[in-house]
């Protein structure tokens, strides 16, 4: 009897926010695109989302983040990735993040940025559109 | 060396990726999976396999990682399996249990796997089974399992363990729920969590009342544990329970239950494979159609049409019986 492979999403808010109302509204409507949603809640370490991608062997990140810390803390998680040898997964962020930041976290591999306002049906879209299903 | 003897390889070595690679091939059914297990089982049989199971809301993930901590602390290596409901509606699911156990993602001697019930009938109980021999193929001394117990998959899924935990909370109209999903019979233990509450002692009463009242009195009495898991309060007795029923399955009773599971699964594979190899060649020769045209206009019934289909193709082996 075989499942059908679904497509993994983890969902992190690294750092200090506190506020996860956009992280859950996106993790919902992931999950009525039909995916399996893996949500780790606030305060992420990039070593916590490095980690929790590699044990629930995700096809794709959604890094969530209100905070500013984006500099500081994406880089970081996807050295993490790179070591743990995650390199073929999806990885956008969305939130507040200042444009003129964009093409930085572009050239770390953030796949794209997306702003608040968003509509969820781009970020599903995008998902289905970018992730490689035979890894 | 191919590829998924690598791969396992790594498992026995306990290399995460390894065996997150491995997990996703057997849960997909992927070609390599049945040759991924069978190079694991001989490797497994070593740990200690706990079911925590409940209603929703009973505080089972908070619980899971006290125990987990505790477990660390007395030196184990522990492996999460962590099941939650596929939506009917998208086939996704939102698998939300690692919020409560975050802080041990980063413990190596840790593993946690989300999975989904995947609304397969019987399917999520043999993917979580495989994900549990995986973690345990990979050295972890216990394999918890958790799932909530609405539903008879839940149940099924509480099989694969040999010590089944069942937690309830007061005020959640758990002793009725409880009896219906026939979590009464399987529990080797149950706990009220949340503690803090008031009612507790009355749960407790009843939970003990209900017990007594099983006709079906192994020497085993399943043991009522308090616990209040946000304050880590209970974990220690908890823990000592689990063990002393472990020790008690070790006297005796593990080696029948055992041989009941092992003899259950390797029928479950006989019926699938069989299954599986006589509708595909119905298929095949487009014989499937038209006698599910003749059973809809009533001209034969599901079991005459199975029995005169059958009778082609299992010339060797005697027709069953009761049928």
């Amino acid at each position: 009897m075989s499942s059908q492979k679904r497509i993994r999403i983890l969902v992190a808010k690294p750092g200090l926010d506190s506020h996860d109302r956009g992280a859950k509204v996106i993790a919902r409507a992931f999950r009525d695109a039909g995916m399996e949603v893996i949500y780790t809640g606030l305060r992420q370490t990039p070593e916590q989302v490095a980690e929790t991608a590699l044990q629930e062997d995700v096809d794709v990140i959604a890094l969530s983040i209100l905070s500013g810390a984006h500099l500081a803390l994406f880089p970081r998680i996807m050295e993490l990735l790179k070591q743990k040898g995650l390199d073929d997964v999806l990885v956008f962020a969305g939130g507040i993040i200042p444009k003129e930041d964009v093409p930085r976290l572009k050239e770390i591999g953030i796949a794209e940025v997306f702003g608040p306002g968003t509509r969820t049906e781009t970020l599903v879209k995008f998902v289905q559109e970018n992730v490689l299903k035979g890894k | 060396m191919t590829k998924i003897e690598e791969l396992i390889d790594g498992v026995l070595k306990g290399d995460r990726r390894s065996i997150a690679k491995t997990i996703t091939i057997i849960e997909n059914n992927l070609p390599e999976a049945q040759k991924a297990l069978s190079l694991l089982y001989p490797h497994t049989g070593g740990a200690h396999i706990i079911g925590v199971t409940g209603p929703t809301g009973s505080g089972k993930s908070t619980l899971i990682h006290k125990l987990a901590g505790e477990l660390r602390r007395r030196g184990k290596t522990v492996g999460v399996v962590a099941v939650d409901p596929t939506s009917p509606f998208s086939g996704g699911a939102f698998l939300g249990d690692r919020v409560r156990m975050q802080e041990l993602s980063t413990d190596e001697g840790v593993f946690i796997r989300s999975m989904a019930t995947r609304n397969t009938p019987g399917g999520v109980a043999k993917a979580t089974k495989d994900a549990v021999k995986v973690l345990d193929a990979s050295g972890k001394g216990v394999v918890i399992v958790e799932a909530v117990g609405a539903g008879q998959s839940e149940v099924e899924i509480m099989k694969i363990a040999q010590t089944i935990v069942v937690v309830l909370a007061p005020g959640l109209g758990d002793d009725i729920q409880a009896i219906k999903a026939g979590l009464m019979e399987i529990g080797d233990i149950f706990v009220v969590n949340k503690a803090d509450r008031e009612n507790v002692n009355k749960a407790v009463v009843d939970i003990e009342a209900m017990l007594d009242m099983n006709p079906d009195k192994e020497k085993w009495r399943p043991p009522v544990v308090m616990t209040t898991a946000i304050a880590g309060e209970g974990t220690t007795e908890l823990l000592d329970k689990i063990d002393e029923h472990r020790k008690y399955l070790e006297a005796g009773a593990i080696e029948i239950r055992r041989r009941e599971r092992t003899e259950a699964e390797l029928v479950e594979v006989i019926k699938e494979k069989v299954a599986e190899s006589v509708v595909e060649d119905l298929k095949r020769k487009g014989e499937l159609e038209e006698v599910v045209r003749k059973i809809l206009s009533r001209e034969t019934d599901p079991y005459s049409a199975a029995d005169m289909l059958l009778a082609k193709r299992l010339k060797v082996l005697k027709r069953p019986s009761h049928v």
